[in-house]
């Protein structure tokens, strides 16, 4: 066969195994509102920048009939691309062959694209839509599975790891988005459990929908293993590559820096807070208020949103942000919002990234249910993190900040750089009410006007210790700052930070209360 | 804007404040389990009962054999007494919940 004979062969084969699953099962994967799984990269990629590796990879199996299955790219489409020019490393189960269904070899494609990543120091995503083990297979599909777990377990940190749930990913499945740094999921599309719902009803007797039980509401807002949110496909990988500019390639490099832009004219810091310190505002104001083109992207959104994470940026660097939200639950500290921070400040502090912590709360969510959930072990998350971090750690106080909210939240104890309070911090160990009626409870129980008392007790608690002063003349806090002088205190603060370097007492690694 | 913030009482103080999803579905009192009140923890197939109305049983005694999980599940008695009532035979099918035994 002639050169030309042969390259012509080749395109033919290219072509048989792009088809996928062939065109009926295209187009079912269409009929239920969902992309195919090329279509989905090179949606998600830069134009053109999508290369396609193990096209011809094929399953080993011969039992049940299998040896004489044909399964083009063994249902997985892996190689490499660009976001926004960013490299990155690229798999997408592919539904319409065998359901997306995993076996050894294509576990075994997902595996080398990640091995790849690691040692080209690339981010890597997944793009999940698969039926589960291939049963065909037996345990080959669970060691495929093992595989992967432990290839995202010893990337953890090294470089950023990306799920993108679009389509069924149940049972041992999903342990690979919930050990990654990010996982995305579509309204209607993403259906996440360990047991679905036809063994719930056979075991437990308890009947409830695919959608109730796992789908992306349920993912974002009730069990948190989902970070974003979003009604369709475009919309997702419209997120995913916001974030990737925010985020550096691996543990080795900082984000890369943008040209730095003021904030929006329109929030005006001094106009965000209300007047009465019990009145609540959104902290995403005072966020969009001192960020680069008050441009704040989120995390997690919808989950424990008493406390907000995300990225921005300040003249042009990527910073991470923690706050408190007084709009949602008067942003008390508890069990999920104590998850939340911890696992965002360590991805931060793994990847260079800045901490700058709001600090508005009144404290912990008091409650049976909280107590018996265990907000002792997960608040002391909040802890560890924050002390185990060693990346710049700026914290601004701005309203309350009492007790063991006061510590958790990046306080100098905890190893924060610069600690900035506003004239409207109250930094004590509990609020005015609490406290005065424990300081002075003989007095008002013995006095002639108990009430009159207790709030004249409160008062003076109030005007005595509801400050930042006491603070300051501890020397806990380094400055207090006019609200307006906010973004330029962040921006000399990160500028005198930008070499820190810290040591940490060496260990194979700290045991975080889990 | 005022009508969506609900109240929220914290360290003594009374807060303005918007409720999430979760919070409004949180169990306000703990049901605490009565031993002497045996209740299927899972629902399954009865295999095997050891005791009948009137018996004494000790702490720790076999009092039935609850099929479920692909297990045969020996419950076991949490206290020592009498039983009082029986609710089910050999056969019984149970859902989660339900009051298999009561001692007294």
């Amino acid at each position: 066969m002639s050169l030309r004979e042969k390259v012509f062969e080749f395109f033919k084969k290219k072509e048989t195994v792009l088809s996928g699953g062939g065109a009926k099962a295209v187009e079912k994967q269409i009929s239920m509102g969902k992309l195919t799984a090329r279509d989905r990269i090179t949606k998600l990629l830069d134009p053109g920048s999508f290369h396609e590796y193990d096209m011809f990879v094929e399953h080993k199996c011969k039992d049940f009939g299998m040896e004489n299955k044909q399964l083009p790219g063994d249902g997985v489409v892996t190689g490499t691309g660009t976001i926004s020019g960013h490299p990155v490393c690229i798999y997408a189960q592919d539904f319409t062959v065998a359901g997306g269904s995993l076996g050894y070899m294509h576990a075994r494609k997902i595996t080398k694209i990640m091995d790849h990543a690691m040692k080209l120091g690339v981010p890597i995503i997944g793009i999940n839509d698969s039926g589960g083990a291939r049963i065909q297979e037996g345990v080959n599909s669970l060691a495929g599975y093992g595989e992967i777990f432990y290839r995202n377990t010893l990337a953890s940190g090294v470089i950023p790891q990306i799920s993108v749930i679009l389509g069924p990913c149940a049972g041992g499945a999903v342990y690979s988005p919930a050990l990654t740094d990010f996982v995305f999921v579509v309204d209607k599309i993403s259906k996440m459990f360990i047991t679905g719902p036809e063994v719930i009803k056979t075991v437990l007797g308890e009947e409830i929908s695919m959608e109730e039980l796992g789908g992306a509401k349920i993912q974002c807002e009730i069990s948190g293993n989902a970070h974003f949110f979003s009604e369709s496909e475009e919309e997702c990988f419209q997120q995913i590559k916001r974030l990737v500019t925010f985020i550096p390639w691996n543990n080795r490099k900082k984000a890369d820096t943008f040209p730095p832009k003021p904030p929006k004219f329109q929030y005006d810091i001094e106009k965000i807070i209300p007047e009465s310190p019990r009145e609540p505002y959104d902290i995403r104001d005072v966020i969009r208020a001192v960020s680069d083109d008050s441009d704040f992207f989120e995390i997690y959104e919808r989950w424990a949103s008493n406390l907000v994470i995300g990225f921005s940026r300040i003249r042009g660097e990527t910073v991470g942000i923690v706050a408190n939200q007084p709009f949602v639950l008067a942003g008390v500290l508890d069990v999920d919002s104590s998850d939340k921070a911890a696992r965002f400040i360590r991805f931060c502090d793994a990847f260079n990234i800045p901490l700058i912590t709001f600090v508005d709360l009144p404290g912990y969510l008091p409650g049976v249910d909280q107590e018996y959930a265990g907000v002792i072990r997960h608040g002391a998350k909040v802890l560890y993190a924050y002390s185990e971090a060693v990346v710049p750690k700026i914290t601004i106080i701005l309203r309350k900040a009492y007790g063991g909210g006061y510590i958790a939240m990046c306080s100098r104890h905890l190893g924060a750089d610069f600690v900035f309070a506003w004239p409207t911090a109250e930094i004590a160990v509990m609020g005015p009410e609490g406290a005065a009626n424990i300081i002075f409870k003989k007095e008002i129980e013995s006095s002639s006007n108990p009430e009159e008392t207790r709030k004249a007790k409160v008062k003076e608690y109030t005007d005595k210790f509801a400050n930042p002063y006491i603070a300051a003349a501890n020397g806990y806090i380094d400055a207090i700052i006019p609200p307006r002088e906010t973004r330029d205190y962040l921006i000399h603060a990160l500028s005198v930070a930008s070499r820190k370097v810290e040591e940490r007492p060496q260990k194979k690694h700290g045991i975080p209360p889990f | 804007m005022n009508d969506e913030f609900k109240d929220l009482f914290v360290d003594g103080s009374n807060y303005k404040t918007k409720l999430t999803r979760k919070f409004g579905m949180r169990k306000i009192k703990p049901e605490v389990e009565d031993p002497k009140i045996i209740k299927a923890f899972i629902p399954g197939l009865i295999k095997a009962v050891y005791v009948k109305e009137g018996e004494t049983v000790r702490r720790g005694d076999k009092l039935l054999v609850l099929e479920a999980m692909k297990m045969e599940n020996q419950i076991l008695s949490a206290t020592k007494g009498i039983v009082k009532k029986v609710n089910v035979e050999v056969g019984k099918v149970v859902v989660k919940g339900e009051i298999l035994l009561e001692i007294e």
